[in-house]
C-alpha cells in the first residue's frame, strides 16, 4: 500500500513482513526508530512467531544475531557508525560462518570527531568484511532491498548489509509502498538453513581452523562473493516481476546513453545528481549518472559496461581512505582499466555536510572540462585548513 | 515544486508538523518529502523542518535554501538567527506571535506587506487544545493563506496522526486558525 511514511517506519514494517524470527538490535541514532517500529510490532502482537531480544551493545546484537541465525532462525538487526565498529569482531564471524543475517546501516559518520551525521564510513569500514553492501537512493528502494536481501542472504549462505543514508532517508518522509506479509511470502520463501544448531542432531558450527585449510575456506569466501553478484541481478528480476518495480540490482544508468561525462555515486545523493544533470543536459552538456546499489559484490563487468564510451568518470564518495583518496574509486579505476577512460574523485557530503545542488553543478562544470584535481573536497573551507597544515607543519 | 521552511524550538513539533504538511499533500494526491535539519534535539534550541511539494516525483534531498513558504513557531528567534534567509521575493510568511508586524520589526527584515500572516497560535493552541503547541495550528494558518492544502486534507492528517482527544483539540485549533487568517486576508483585500 502506498504511505506517506518515515523511512525508519517503512524498513521497520518491510522487515516485518518478511517475518523475521529473531530480531536483535542496540539502538543508536540515526537507526533507533527501525528498531523501535520494529519492537513495538513484536510487542504489540503483529510478529508472533518474532522474539525480539534486548542486548546491553551492539557487539552483543550481532554475537546473539549469530547464535540465532545458526539456529536456523531468520535473522535482523540494525546498526549505524560507532555501533557498527564495536560490534565488527562478530561481523566477520557472521560472514564467516556463511549466517544469512541481514542488518540495515543507517548511513553515519565515524568519530572522532564525534559526529551523528550522515556519511558512509561506517559501511565503507566493513568493506572487506565479506557482507554483501547494498546502498538505497531512496526509501522505497530501502523497502524493496530489504526484501531482497533475505532472499540473496538465505539463497546464498551470506550476510548482507543493506545500507541507507541516516537521517537523509531515515528520517524523511516520503511516499512508499510497502509490500503486505502475504505479497512477500510469495516472493521469500520460508528459510530453510543448510546446516543448523540442533541438540537433536548436534553440528560444530565455527570449528579451528589451521593453516592447512584456513586459506582454501577464504578463497571459498571470495568465489563466493564473486559469485554473489549474479544473484543480486537475479533476485532484483524476480523482484520486478513480482512488484513491477525496477529496484535493487548492481546498479541503474541515467541519462548515460552517448555522455561524455558520467557521475557514479551510492545512495541518496543519485536523486540529487539526477537534477543537476537534467539541468546541466538542457544546457547542452552530455552527463549522465550511474547509481550503484551493490558495492559488495563490486559488479566490475556491470560498471565498465556502464561506462564504455565515456571520455571521464566522476566517483562522488562520502567517506575516503586517509591519505589515499576514494575507496570506491579504487574498484572503479579497476574495473575501467585500458579503456581510456579519466576517473576523477569527489569526497562529499563527509558527516553531514549538506550536498547543495549549486555545489554540485559548479563542481561538475569544471570536471566536464577537466578543470579539477583528480581529488577534490566539495565545498572544503581551503583558507581554514591551509592556516591549520602551515601552523601543524612548523610545529614539525 | 512548491518548498516550505519550518522554524522553531526543539518540543513545539516543528517536525511533526513538517510531517503533517506532507501527509496531507499525499493525500491529496501530490508527492511531498519532509524532513528535519538534524542538530542536537534539545527542548528549546532552535529547529528546522522541510517539506517540498510537488506534482512529481520529489528526488533533490539538499536542504530548503530559497522557500516559498516560511513557519515560524517562534517569534523569538527573528532575533536570533536570519530566519528569513533566501525567501523567494513573492514568497509567504506565517508567525506565530500576538505581536503586530510594526512591533516585531518586520520592516527590517522583509517587505511589508509580504504575504504574510501573523497569529496567536500558541493562546489558540491552549484555546483548543489546552497545551501550548502550535505546529497543527500553524497549518491551518498555512491552508489559508497558500491554498496548498484545504483545511480538510490537514485535518485528516492531524486524526491520521494523532489518538482522537488530542486530534480533535488540534483540528478545532487549525480551523480556528484558519478562520482568524482568512478574516485577516479579508480585511486587508
Amino acid at each position: 500500500m502506498l504511505r506517506q511514511v518515515e523511512g525508519s517506519k517503512a524498513v521497520a514494517d518491510a522487515v516485518a513482513a518478511c517475518q523475521p524470527e529473531v530480531i536483535c538490535a542496540y539502538p543508536i541514532s540515526p537507526q533507533t526508530h527501525i528498531v523501535e517500529g520494529l519492537s513495538q510490532l513484536v510487542k504489540d502482537g503483529t510478529l508472533p512467531n518474532c522474539e525480539f531480544i534486548n542486548v546491553e551493545s551492539e557487539f552483543a546484537a550481532m554475537s546473539v544475531a549469530i547464535g540465532a541465525s545458526a539456529t536456523g532462525a531468520r535473522t535482523y538487526t540494525a546498526t549505524a557508525s560507532q555501533g557498527l565498529l564495536y560490534m565488527v569482531e562478530a561481523v566477520y564471524n557472521a560472514s564467516g560462518l556463511g549466517l544469512p543475517i541481514v542488518m540495515t546501516v543507517a548511513n553515519r559518520a565515524i568519530g572522532g570527531p564525534i559526529n551523528i551525521w550522515n556519511d558512509h564510513s561506517d559501511s565503507m569500514s566493513q568493506r572487506d568484511s565479506g557482507w554483501l553492501q547494498l546502498y538505497a537512493e531512496n526509501n522505497q528502494e530501502a523497502v524493496d532491498l530489504h526484501i531482497q536481501a533475505f532472499r540473496i542472504a538465505e539463497e546464498m549462505s551470506m550476510p548482507v548489509m543493506v545500507c541507507m543514508d541516516g537521517f537523509i532517508l531515515t528520517h524523511a518522509y516520503e511516499q512508499v509502498d510497502i509490500p503486505t506479509t502475504d505479497e512477500v511470502k510469495a516472493f521469500l520463501p520460508p528459510f530453510v538453513p543448510r546446516q543448523h544448531l540442533d541438540p537433536a542432531e548436534p553440528v560444530s558450527i565455527g570449528a579451528m581452523v589451521g593453516p592447512e585449510s584456513f586459506m582454501e575456506v577464504k578463497y571459498l569466501a571470495h568465489q563466493r562473493m564473486i559469485d554473489s553478484a549474479a544473484k543480486v541481478q537475479e533476485v532484483a528480476k524476480d523482484f520486478e516481476a513480482h512488484f513491477g518495480r525496477k529496484t535493487g540490482g548492481l546498479l541503474r544508468s541515467y541519462r548515460t546513453d552517448g555522455a561524455e561525462t558520467i557521475v557514479l555515486a551510492l545512495g541518496s545523493i543519485i536523486g540529487t545528481l539526477k537534477d543537476v544533470v537534467d539541468e546541466l543536459n538542457l544546457d547542452g552538456k552530455s552527463i549522465g549518472v550511474v547509481g550503484l546499489t551493490s558495492f559488495r559484490p563490486f559488479p566490475y563487468e556491470a560498471v565498465a559496461a556502464a561506462l564504455k564510451g565515456a571520455k571521464r568518470v566522476i566517483i562522488l564518495e562520502k567517506a575516503f581512505s586517509t591519505g589515499t583518496g576514494g575507496i570506491v574509486t579504487q574498484d572503479v579505476a579497476r574495473a575501467i582499466e585500458g579503456m581510456g577512460i579519466k576517473d576523477f574523485t569527489v569526497i562529499a557530503g563527509l558527516g553531514g555536510r549538506p550536498i547543495t545542488i549549486a555545489s554540485l553543478r559548479n563542481y561538475l562544470t569544471n570536471a566536464m572540462a577537466e578543470n579539477v584535481e583528480r581529488l577534490t573536497f566539495l565545498d572544503l573551507e581551503i583558507d581554514t585548513v591551509e592556516v591549520e597544515i602551515n601552523k601543524e607543519r612548523a610545529l614539525r | 515544486m512548491f518548498q516550505v521552511r519550518i522554524h522553531g524550538r526543539g518540543g513545539q513539533g516543528v517536525v511533526t508538523a513538517a510531517e503533517l504538511l506532507a501527509v496531507a499533500v499525499f493525500d491529496g494526491g501530490k508527492h511531498a518529502q519532509a524532513f528535519p535539519s538534524f542538530g542536537s534535539e534539545r527542548t528549546g534550541a532552535p529547529v528546522v523542518a522541510y517539506c517540498r511539494i510537488s506534482d512529481h516525483e520529489i528526488r533533490a534531498r539538499e536542504p530548503i535554501m530559497e522557500p516559498d513558504v516560511l513557519i515560524i513557531q517562534d517569534a523569538s528567534l527573528i532575533k536570533q538567527i536570519d530566519v528569513f534567509a533566501g525567501l523567494q521575493p513573492r514568497g509567504y510568511v506565517i508567525i506565530n506571535s500576538a505581536e503586530s508586524a510594526e512591533e516585531l520589526q518586520l520592516a527590517d527584515k522583509i517587505k511589508v506587506p509580504h504575504s504574510l500572516a501573523i497569529l496567536p497560535a500558541t493562546e489558540i493552541a491552549l484555546t483548543h487544545l489546552g497545551r501550548p503547541v502550535p505546529n497543527a495550528v500553524l497549518l491551518g494558518a498555512f491552508s489559508a493563506l497558500t491554498g496548498v492544502v484545504p483545511l480538510e486534507a490537514v485535518a485528516s492528517a492531524i486524526n491520521e496522526k494523532f489518538k482522537p482527544k488530542i486530534a480533535a483539540g488540534n483540528v478545532a485549533a487549525a480551523t480556528a486558525a484558519y478562520e482568524y487568517v482568512m478574516n485577516q486576508v479579508a480585511t486587508h483585500a
